[in-house]
């Protein structure tokens, strides 16, 4: 009998009913401030090594072409040969890297300060490394225009057709549909060949032909046919984002209708959207620099990259860095853009965690 | 067949003719908004000389009888004569063009596939070394570069640097930087594309399944893993050929290849309309009907997928 009386007891461990010091207690308090989604996506963005070199390649490819022309000695369409009331100086025209014209070098041996030349000048007498970084400057602000318009006219688009729904959806969307299966470079050759013309003499003298009938045109191109993709993307979140199971349950738990969009809604949204706009900017660039080279591209004598590399054909045996500087900008600019694009959707579209 | 699959290949069957018809009329509505008429050189003409121009090409009629008329010629494939090459018409410019630049097209895209797979199952069954790395890296590179700026490149170094190769395309051996040129996109593209659908593949049950029954490696590769890895390479057909297409414009033109792409150049610069507009329709054909057989072959290698 006695083995099988079952004895309780209790043992008491006193440490454990002795207060926490105001150590321990902050120990337990923070383990970890609560961050954002904005500001988990930062930190998992600065993890992602070939993002953020990425990220600083555009940074300074993009200063450069904001600031270097605002101090650089030489203009980007002056014909340094070209001076008013002397005669034509050939000797500006077509120097290699780091060579100086015969009035600069006699201007260097009596002792002034010349600037060089470092990566030439072209056949005009042009110094070519401020047209390089001014053609990055065009190119940049054309990819991030473009981008811009294709943006807003998605978003009021896609958005107005998610919220209608019905035959008003139905009809967007059989536009979109054809828009989308047209060949989209083919459509953009023909509207560029056409547009510069009609446009030129609409835009004459307003503040809009400073930027040059062919820029303006590839605007409009971009506005005609590119925000389909972007417009069937806002309508895909709105129509799926208005389903899920956590506005429900917010709304259930009664929310507001602010707070749903707030909280819920936009940051859901906004990630995918801008990371689309991200990727748009390097194919805008590429649209441009592909027009620019068939000569469809900015007006003479504005340079983009694309126009630079078309130049450079001419003299391609005697001068091929020419061509090769300008390539290197646009594959680098298009490469980092698009990695950090890459690593932007890594780091902020939530479905793709795992 | 289904009859599911049957209606969504009608269906697609539909809109690549709406959308080839929608083409044709872009194409001639843009044309005939250019200043002064597709028609009219820059020079001045006078007013008897242009009222005599007009009639020959039937300008004087009102745009929807001329659109009428137009859209009948297309469709039996009349384009007009060429406005700048004297006595030739743009349906023989647009035949003699395509002998050259189907064959420099029908090399890349042959030369991208073989390439692209091997390289992908490659880098897909090295996963995670060197090798794969490497295979990364530069298809990376060569995704972020235009086709004009390879070709250029190509031309500097292995025409003018290195002679290797002639830089003129019409002679013999010309054809050579042109095709790789055009094919290291779609290359690389496809590269990545086999990369991660076999790796996806290789993650699968019948792939576990097979090993498990003792199946060589190699049967499984090529008799399981890669006959399933490659139905998402199916859908880059029509892409793959407008990218060609859009790549050969700029290609033909470095090259100096006599193709169709060389001559859609030409003719937006000399503004020769006609020329012009039987190009696009051309070649916007046939980007479309690309883009419709590659859907449906899709849709027929594995009635799985659901495309609406």
């Amino acid at each position: 009998m006695n083995e099988n009386i079952k004895r309780l007891s209790l043992q008491v461990n006193l440490d454990d009913f002795i207060p926490a010091t105001d150590e321990e207690k902050e120990y337990m308090v923070t383990m970890r401030p609560s961050t954002t989604f904005f500001q988990d996506g930062v930190a998992r963005l600065k993890k992602n090594k070939v993002a953020m070199v990425s990220f600083f390649v555009i940074v300074i490819i993009t200063l450069m072409a904001i600031f270097v022309p605002m101090f650089w000695p030489y203009q980007y369409e002056t014909m340094l040969g070209m001076q008013p009331g002397k005669p034509m100086d050939a000797s500006f025209n077509n120097l290699h890297p780091m060579e100086y014209s015969s009035s600069e070098q006699a201007a260097m041996e009596a002792g002034e300060k010349v600037f060089p030349h470092i990566f030439g000048t072209d056949s005009q007498g042009r110094d070519y490394f401020i047209r390089v970084v001014y053609g990055t400057r065009i190119s940049l602000a054309v990819g991030f225009f473009a981008s811009i318009i294709v943006l807003v006219i998605g978003i009021v688009v896609g958005s107005i057709s998610g919220y209608a729904g019905g035959v008003v959806d139905i009809i967007i969307m059989r536009i979109v549909d054809i828009i989308y299966s047209l060949p989209d470079m083919l459509m953009v050759i023909l509207l560029a060949a056409v547009l510069r013309q009609r446009l030129a003499p609409v835009i004459e003298g307003t503040p809009l032909a400073a930027i040059g009938s062919n820029i303006i045109s590839l605007f409009v191109i971009f506005a005609l046919l590119y925000w389909v993709g972007m417009s069937r993307l806002v309508r895909g979140q709105i129509l799926s984002l208005r389903e899920q199971e956590y506005v429900l349950a917010a709304q259930t738990a009664g929310a507001k209708g602010s707070w749903v969009i707030k909280k819920h809604l936009i940051p859901n949204c906004v990630s995918v959207i801008v990371i689309s706009t991200a990727l748009q900017i390097p194919s805008a660039i590429f649209t441009e620099s592909y027009l620019s080279f068939l000569g469809l591209g900015v007006n003479a004598p504005m340079p983009s990259l694309g126009s630079l590399a078309s130049d450079a054909l001419n003299g391609l045996s005697s001068y091929p860095y020419r061509l090769v500087i300008p390539a290197i900008v646009i594959s680098l600019i298009v490469l980092s853009l698009n990695l950090f694009g890459d690593g932007l959707r890594d780091a902020f579209d939530p479905k793709l965690n795992n | 067949m289904d009859p599911k699959t049957l209606r969504y290949i009608l269906k697609r069957l539909v809109l690549g003719v709406f959308t080839v018809w929608v083409v044709i009329t872009l194409t001639f509505f843009i044309m005939h908004a250019v200043p002064g008429g597709p028609f009219l050189s820059e020079k001045a003409v006078s007013p008897a000389a242009q009222a005599a121009m007009e009639a020959k090409y039937g300008l004087d009629k009102p745009l929807l009888v001329q659109y009428g008329t137009y859209l009948s010629d297309v469709v039996q494939f009349r384009f007009g004569p060429s406005l700048k090459q004297r006595g030739r018409m743009v349906i023989d410019i647009i035949t003699d063009g395509m002998r050259v630049s189907a064959k420099l097209g029908i090399m890349a895209a042959l030369l991208a596939l073989a390439l692209g797979v091997v390289l992908g199952s490659v880098a897909a069954l090295r996963r995670n070394t060197i090798l794969d790395r490497i295979i990364m890296i530069i298809t990376t590179a060569f995704v972020s570069m235009p086709s004009f700026i390879m070709g250029s490149l190509l031309l500097v170094a292995f025409a003018i640097k290195i002679p290797l190769f002639p830089a003129n395309g019409a002679t013999a051996g010309g054809l050579v930087l042109p095709v790789i040129t055009l094919m290291l996109y779609p290359m690389s593209y496809i590269t990545r594309l086999t990369r991660s659908s076999m790796l996806d593949v290789l993650g699968q049950d019948y792939i576990r399944t097979a090993k498990a029954k003792g199946v060589t490696r190699w049967k499984i590769i090529f008799g399981h893993a890669l006959k399933n890895a490659l139905i998402p390479v199916i859908t880059y057909f029509g892409p793959m050929l407008a990218y060609i297409v859009t790549g050969s414009l700029v290609v033909e033109q470095i090259f100096a290849v006599p193709g169709i792409g060389r001559a859609f150049v030409q003719s937006i610069i000399n503004r020769d309309y006609m020329l012009i507009m039987g190009t696009t329709i051309v070649l916007a054909s046939l980007i479309v009907i690309m883009n419709l057989v590659s859907d449906i072959m899709y849709k027929i290698v594995d009635p799985r997928i659901n495309l609406e």
